[in-house]
């Protein structure tokens, strides 16, 4: 019992950065961009936050600059591929390039002279984890309230980014700008506006899920702080079904691989850990897979079919 | 004012050898920016650069070094992107074939004669790649598997197998720890030219002078172009679209596998950490950059791969850090991707302002 | 007439706020325009219709429109009154979508003005179209497949508010639905329904904007006869309550059956503009091309050979996996043209498809000049004779974005002279390209031109050209003059009997009664994927014809499947 308790806990603070990035990326999604830039924005998002926490000390303005780095890369990829018009995916690998080179160039700049202008192995203010009175008593689901306040926000997140999705006029506007963006676009909905508030906005949310990292599940600043979590956020939207409310089981399951590694390792078990670090990506194989078997399921699933289609009004 | 896009009758050659300089530039400015926010001196910096990739014989076959991946993997993406298969897997197909072409030099080697190691190996590597490839291909043609998704997740698969082979099983005993595997025997090792530059250069030259000789002189290379711009219309010609794609798509990750090979056998000498660096999403750049055209990638590789080792010695000499390199990458793809659309369109620009007000509509935005 | 929406007010009161301010202007249009309808009639009698303020709805000014290398809109004048509906009538390429995609909000005039209910109106979206009450109904429907009817009924209203309330959305569509008689079900996906099931989700979308002005692009291209019966109750029943509404076409019945008023456009001009009531059929087509249309094509004596073509029982299955063809029986000999006749998607494609062996039969054999085909791959038909002019010519037939000169190789390309083992020769590609291109009179600045920009007519000019090079024994030909100018159909039909009498089996699928009329030796009618009736050309008329592609044996019978 407790040790679910405590692989629920662990899993859902590995999992916090992952369901924000998994939100942000299922809007942009569902917008008609793939945004492969995922990595980049993360790594943005992580080292900027931390270096403004380290400097300010205010974790509020760190998460605020994360956002705002997050939209401002964001809004790059909806640039070169909304206005003119880009490949998205290499637009998106452009934007990961950019990111994780100027981040790492950012971690070794912008550190204090004592510390040789680096940010590796500084020591910040960070996000703590707070019982909440009652809930977190609850047995098992108790790890669920002995969090930090990033994650007691995914609570009120997830269910609003699901009821907007589905439950408001800007939802359907954006679930048929993704299938469908001719027919948006004559039935008066704004195309162009809305893929670039949706890429932008997916953009923010993102980094924040980076700057999670950084403030809060591994604080402080090291090269690659992400370890790939970037491409696994792609993964985890397809796994999740373009669904925010889905969001976060996939998190929390891969969140749980790492937490059972280190109960693994800790118990000597030979499963090395290479293959469970395998199977988000074998999963989402095995989910695309899945999809195009059934058809049905994807067109009741309502995945984006102008997935990573350039939109353009008037051409002849 | 209204901008307006219309398609041109004809691709601007203009536009198409003019976009990429122009963003060249761009991104040498814009990074230079950045250097001044830093209180670097971006002329400094990039002198140091130039210097540091082409200034010396040392500093040439440096940049060979890394032009040789480059320039196998921007072939191997450019075959698949020509039809409109999306595969951002050559990171992956290259650290398989890395991973295949050590199991052959260390574990084949006993019973293999010396004279058949090394082609065995890159062969072996080459076909690895190409089936690490071939997953996705197949995904893609028998059930319409996205292959973009499936290549970038294969990628890390492939990586993480790896990791598990040199840090486990095939962990060099008298390595005192160091993740890697046992060097590999002087036969499965490529012959250099100069310096660490090896004969894979060779390789990747003719690589890139056939490729283009296929795809523009052949009865094959004209059935991928129908096939990349519409498989309907290859399938009502009579062109089998699914084998034609899986084979060619085969083609691209034996060339990616080449260059794992190539890595592995002229470079390390053993499967160790540093193999994927990144080449193989490098190389999606050098494919774009190019425009798809082989002779075209050989300079751009040049070029790229220079960028990565002035990106190192600025580090060494002037202290920055030498993510600079990826940073003047991923600054040249940006106003690389805005200007080829000015290859396909012409832009007209409206100043009638009756017009303007008019156009409360995000079309022309 | 406004039964129904007397029962609908009671029901309508408990609706939150905001939706019911929608719902109550849609009353009180409604009750208010019953009225103002008849009083515009009673000035109409009174005074010259030009003056009836209130009247008009619409006016369009000197409209121009150019997109590269065409001139779409030529400075166009247009007016709609209230209670009319207007043709539109023209060649494809005439200028009809643009002219009205401009009304709409999606392209944007060049220069000219318009006027809504007589003050200027800036139309820069189709939001902004819909706000002044104008919707259009599209050739490909404007419906996001993955949505239910009723969220794309909603789509895009302007006062939707944040949370729409669908259950009284719903309400509102059965309530119009039972009222014009457009029955569909609201919780429906799209992707479920049938293209008729489609077309009125479409209307009931503009019916619920309560939309006066209505553009409808070529509504009945993929409808039954009787769906266009039903469809033409529906704009009657609009007329009266004052709307107005607009029509493309190229169909002169239509114009006649549809319209009050008709506006004949060509090249972006509009060349004639008369009540319907003092026109015929003849005098519109004469006003369209500009000249006589030739509605017999000159044609040798039908002199059948041996047999090309025969399917047995032949069945097949089309992308959905339902039923396209069951059990199909056809013969065709040497030196016939057998015409497909049927509305579209009654398995014409499929057939097509077939033969060229770009689709699997599930039951059932083909054989080709006595040898067995069924099963084998397009290069292996095409390798025996066969050539295809595809329904779709701009991703089929040609490849847009390769040059006129690769696209006319692309049947030749395999041997000799156009390549030599595996090497393409693209001196000899060039050649043949200029040859085909003086031969067959295509319009192209030159060999190397991406053929994306040359017009429809020229794209299927060259699909020919290489087809017919390509045959020897079977042309497979499906809808080859669709969207063509009059020019460019008379050069495809001529072709078509030129190969006819040449000695060619021709299998002609045409939605065009009057040209397999005027073209085939012998006509089969398809429904259901079935042939419901084989006949010569000869003894068939267009009211035979009609009736079978609309699943009737005789008058007023009708098949069930």
């Amino acid at each position: 019992m407790e040790l679910i308790t405590s692989i629920l806990a662990i899993a859902l603070r590995a999992g916090t950065s992952l369901v924000y990035a998994t939100i942000g990326e299922t809007y942009t999604e569902r917008a008609g961009i793939l945004n492969l830039g995922l990595e980049g924005i993360m790594l943005m998002g992580a080292v900027c936050s931390f270096a403004t926490a380290y400097y300010t000390g205010s974790i509020v303005l760190a998460i605020l600059v994360a956002l705002a780095v997050g939209a401002a890369m964001a809004a790059i990829h909806a640039f070169l591929t909304i206005t003119m018009r880009a490949n998205q995916v290499v637009s998106g690998l452009s934007i990961t390039l950019f990111g994780s080179g100027f981040a790492s160039f950012l971690g070794q700049r912008l550190g204090p002279e004592s510390n040789n202008h680096r940010l590796v192995g500084l020591v910040g203010p960070r996000l703590k984890p707070e019982n909440l009175p009652w809930l977190s008593d609850i047995p098992v689901l108790g790890a669920l309230f002995e969090q930090d306040i990033l994650t007691y926000a995914l609570y009120v997140l997830i269910p609003l980014a699901w009821f907007y999705l589905y439950k408001t006029r800007n939802g359907l506007n954006l679930r048929a700008i993704g299938e469908d963006p001719q027919t948006a676009d004559a039935m008066g909905v704004d195309v162009f506006k809305a893929k670039f508030l949706y890429t932008i906005a997916g953009g923010a949310l993102v980094a924040l899920g980076g700057a999670q990292l950084s403030l809060s599940y591994t604080p402080g600043w090291s090269e690659n702080i992400t370890g790939g979590r970037g491409w696994i956020v792609i993964a985890l939207v397809i796994f999740s079904m373009w669904n925010p409310a889905r969001a976060i089981w996939g998190a929390l399951l891969f969140g749980g691989i790492n937490a059972i590694q280190f109960r693994l390792q800790a118990s000597g078990t030979t499963i090395p850990a290479g293959f469970l670090n395998m199977l988000p990506y074998l999963t989402t194989i095995l989910v695309l897979v899945a999809m195009t078997f059934w058809e049905s399921l994807s067109k009741r699933i309502g995945a984006p079919a102008a997935l990573g289609n350039a939109y353009m009004r008037e051409e002849k | 004012m209204n901008i307006h896009f219309e398609k041109r009758k004809t691709l601007s050659r203009k536009a198409l050898v003019l976009v990429p300089l122009v963003s060249l530039a761009a991104s040498f400015v814009l990074t230079g920016l950045i250097l001044i926010l830093f209180g670097a001196n971006p002329f400094a910096t990039y002198g140091a650069m130039l210097k540091g990739a082409f200034g010396s014989w040392r500093a040439w076959t440096e940049t060979l070094v890394k032009a040789i991946p480059l320039m196998l993997t921007g072939l191997g993406v450019s075959v698949a992107f020509r039809l409109k298969f999306w595969n951002i897997g050559a990171e992956g197909q290259l650290t398989v074939a890395g991973v295949a072409t050590a199991w052959v030099a260390i574990f084949w080697s006993p019973w293999l004669p010396a004279g058949l190691l090394l082609p065995v190996a890159v062969l072996v590597g080459a076909a690895a790649g190409a089936l690490w490839a071939g997953v996705p291909a197949l995904l893609k043609t028998s059930l319409k598997v996205d292959e973009t998704l499936v290549t970038l997740m294969l990628n890390y698969v492939a990586i993480l197998f790896s990791e598990f082979l040199y840090y486990g099983p095939w962990r060099d005993p008298k390595g005192f720890g160091f993740p890697g595997t046992a060097p590999f025997p002087d036969a499965a090792w490529l012959p250099r030219i100069a310096g660490r530059a090896h004969a894979g250069l060779y390789v990747a030259l003719v690589a890139a002078l056939l490729l283009w000789v296929v795809l523009n002189r052949t009865k094959w290379g004209f059935e991928l172009s129908i096939i990349g711009n519409s498989q309907r219309a290859a399938r009502y010609q009579g062109i089998a679209v699914e084998r034609n794609v899986v084979l060619a798509v085969l083609l691209s990750g034996a060339l990616c596998g080449l260059a794992g090979s190539f890595e592995v056998t002229g470079i390390s000498h053993r499967l160790q950490q540093g193999l994927s660096i990144g080449y193989g999403y490098t190389a999606i750049i050098v494919a774009w950059m190019a425009q798809l055209n082989p002779l075209a990638i050989v300079p751009v590789a040049l070029l790229m791969a220079g960028l990565l080792v002035g990106g190192d010695q600025v580090q060494m000499v002037m202290g920055l850090p030498a993510a600079m390199g990826l940073v003047l990458q991923g600054m040249i793809l940006f106003p690389m991707l805005a200007g080829s659309l000015f290859a396909e369109y012409r832009v007209k620009v409206y100043k009638n302002p009756a017009k303007a007000a008019e156009s409360r509509a995000p079309g022309g935005a | 007439m406004f039964a129904g929406s007397g029962s609908g007010g009671a029901a309508r009161r408990p609706r939150p706020a905001s939706f019911g301010k929608v719902r109550i202007a849609v009353m009180k249009d409604r009750e208010g325009h019953a009225p103002t309808g008849g009083t515009t009639e009673a000035a109409r009698a009174a005074c010259a219709p030009e003056e009836a303020p209130g009247g008009r709805l619409v006016e369009m000014r000197g409209i121009r429109k150019s997109f590269p290398g065409v001139q779409a809109s030529d400075g166009v004048d247009l007016r709609l009154d209230r209670g009319e509906v207007l043709a539109l009538l023209g060649e494809n390429g005439a200028g009809k979508s643009t002219l009205m995609n401009i009304l709409v909000g999606l392209y944007r005039a060049d220069a000219g003005e318009i006027l809504v209910r007589g003050e200027r109106a800036s139309i820069g979206s189709p939001r902004d179209a819909s706000a002044l009450g104008i919707g259009m109904v599209h050739q490909n429907f404007m419906l996001v497949d993955t949505m239910t009817v009723a969220e794309n009924v909603v789509l895009g209203i302007r006062d939707l508010p944040f949370v729409p309330d669908m259950a009284a959305a719903k309400r509102e569509i059965l309530r119009l639905s039972e009222c014009y008689n457009l029955k569909v079900d609201p919780d429906a996906y799209i992707w479920q329904l049938s293209v008729g099931e489609q077309q009125r989700v479409e209307i009931l979308k503009l019916l619920y904007r309560k939309a006066e002005i209505l553009v409808l692009d070529e509504p009945t291209a993929v409808l039954t006869p009787a769906e266009s019966e039903e469809l033409n109750a529906v704009v009657k029943r609009m007329k009266g309550e004052g709307k107005a509404a607009v029509f493309i076409t190229h169909k002169m019945e239509e114009v006649m059956s549809f319209s009050d008023r008709v506006m004949v456009l060509r090249k972006g001009k509009v060349v004639a503009e008369k009540a319907t009531s003092d026109t015929d059929p003849k005098d519109l087509a004469r006003l369209m091309v500009g000249r006589e249309i030739l509605f017999r094509v000159e044609k040798g004596p039908f002199k059948p050979g041996a047999k090309v073509l025969e399917l047995r029982g032949v069945s097949a299955i089309d992308e959905r996996g339902l039923p396209a063809l069951r059990g199909l029986d056809l013969e065709l000999r040497s030196g016939e043209i057998l015409g497909i006749a049927g509305v579209a998607g009654n398995g014409q494609r499929e057939l097509a498809e077939v033969v060229t062996g770009l689709r699997p039969v599930t039951a059932g054999s083909i054989s080709i000049n006595c040898v067995d085909t069924t099963g084998k791959s397009p290069l292996e038909i095409i390798k025996s004779g066969v050539a295809h002019i595809p329904q779709d010519r701009n991703q089929v037939g040609a490849v847009g974005d390769m040059s006129v000169a690769s696209n006319l190789a692309m049947k030749g390309y395999r041997a000799r002279p156009l390549s030599a083992g595996a090497i393409l020769l693209p001196g000899k590609m060039r050649e043949l390209a200029k040859r085909l291109i003086d031969l067959f009179k295509i319009a192209t600045p030159s060999p190397e031109t991406r053929i994306k920009f040359l017009s429809g007519g020229n794209i299927q000019k060259a699909i020919l050209a290489r087809e017919i090079g390509a045959c020897t024994s079977l042309l497979v030909a499906v809808y080859p003059s669709r969207g063509l100018d009059i020019g460019a159909t008379e050069s495809v039909r001529k072709e078509l009997v030129a190969e006819r009498d040449r000695g060619l089996a021709v299998l002609l699928v045409s939605e065009d009664i009057e040209e397999l009329i005027s073209v085939a030796d012998t006509v089969a009618v398809l429904f259901e994927g079935r042939v419901m009736g084989l006949f010569p050309a000869a003894e068939a008329d267009p009211e035979k014809i009609g009736a079978l592609m609309a699943g009737m044996r005789e008058r007023g019978e009708e098949t069930t499947p």
